[in-house]
């Protein structure tokens, strides 16, 4: 079963760098409710809300993706963004835990859905620019496509992208700094 | 915030997509080199005899020491660049440039009577060797720096340090041409503290510079 994943996965990560809209969500959602299951269990202890982690790890596979190597496998490459993730939220709580990567192998298959973290939106929403705000807002609450949100805002599609890429630049940065 | 609020609004930032950092890597390098040269070029320049130095093994092997520790810390800070690539794996190749210099001290001085070592430790060039190296050196590393940050190194420290040895051994290549001081007890000692220096600054700018 994991190989068979793992070779969906790279083709639609290879579609995603290609540009494809729909097979990027299609493997975000995917690598979410595996990422998941992964900081789940390293979680436990408390203290921690795991969805942060799971929404910090997509941030940051998004702004990295072009790390990933096309001839290499998919999961390794998450399981360990996750992990620098995971150890760094710890970190910024002033504690330190080892997050074992050998263990990932075995520990880490099972996908988990449930997806609101504690972060209150309009609090993220909030370190945005009113114009990035909008668009961000426009496409993710909303969720209008690149071309509606356009269309609603009065701006060229460039413009939506390009405010939409700084904002989420910005929330990751964001994120990046505030103990979760 | 949800979650998949958030997956909709990644998914409509697919294009255009990154550089990938192969290329970023390739770009780096590729400028690195004729920066790292002009700056030898205005600053230094060839030593005169150096037609008559390429017949000597001494000479000669300073290239192949400052060659292999660039080659083996550019394979490596490549893979430190990316999560989940097999660093460890690679990081034996950080070895063969040190490897290579402890054989050749030790056989220049099993061949240079013991009376001698400490004036060819010492040399002619020392101070010019150790403000030249990272002179050569700064605008490499600030290259490979730029490229860890495009990256995402999970250890930007030890990334940065790595980029300082790659910058060093690639700064030390251009200097060893300039440099008549070619024995090893020279080249052990006065070359690793000036490549030291840029581990020491890549690893202190990095940690700044290429958190992600």
């Amino acid at each position: 079963m994991r190989g068979k994943d793992e070779v969906e996965l790279a083709r639609l990560m290879r579609a995603a760098l290609a540009g494809d809209e729909k097979a990027y969500a299609d493997v975000l959602y995917r690598l979410a409710a595996l990422v998941r299951g992964f900081v789940r269990r390293r979680t436990a202890a408390g203290g921690i809300d795991p969805e942060d982690i799971v929404q910090d790890t997509l941030l940051a596979i998004h702004l990295k993706r072009h790390t990933w190597r096309p001839d290499a496998p998919v999961l390794p490459w998450v399981y360990a963004i996750a992990r620098f993730k995971l150890v760094d939220a710890f970190r910024r709580r002033g504690r330190r835990i080892e997050v074992d990567i050998d263990a990932v192998a075995e520990t880490a298959a099972e996908p988990e859905a449930e997806t609101v973290s504690e972060r209150d939106l309009a609090r993220v929403l909030e370190s945005l620019s009113p114009g990035q705000r909008s668009v961000v807002a426009a496409i993710s609450v909303d969720g209008r496509s690149i071309g509606e949100t356009a269309t609603l805002l009065g701006m060229s599609e460039t413009a939506v992208r390009v405010a939409l890429h700084r904002g989420l630049a910005a929330i990751a940065r964001r994120f990046g700094q505030e103990p979760s | 915030m949800r979650t998949d609020d958030l997956i909709k609004a990644l998914g409509a930032d697919a294009k255009p997509a990154p550089l990938p950092q192969r290329g970023a890597w390739r770009l780096a390098i590729g400028l690195a080199v004729p920066v790292a040269a002009a700056v030898f070029f205005v600053i230094l320049g060839p030593r005169p005899d150096i037609a008559a130095a390429m017949h000597t093994a001494r000479f000669l092997f300073k290239f192949v020491f400052t060659l292999a520790l660039a080659g083996g810390a550019l394979a490596v800070l490549y893979r430190l660049s990316m999560p989940g690539a097999p660093a460890r794996r690679a990081a034996p190749l950080l070895l063969v440039a040190p490897l290579l210099m402890a054989a050749a001290v030790a056989l220049e001085m099993a061949v240079v009577p013991a009376g001698d070592w400490t004036t060819r430790l010492v040399g002619h060039n020392m101070l010019v060797c150790l403000a030249s190296i990272p002179i050569i050196g700064a605008g490499p590393l600030a290259l490979f720096v730029a490229a860890l940050r495009h990256g995402a190194p999970t250890r930007p420290g030890l990334a940065g340090a790595v980029a300082g040895l790659a910058a060093g051994g690639l700064a030390a290549t251009f200097y060893a041409a300039h440099c008549t001081d070619d024995s090893p007890l020279f080249v052990a000692t006065w070359y690793t503290l000036a490549i030291a220096a840029l581990a020491l600054a890549g690893a202190v700018v990095s940690r700044r510079l290429a958190r992600w």
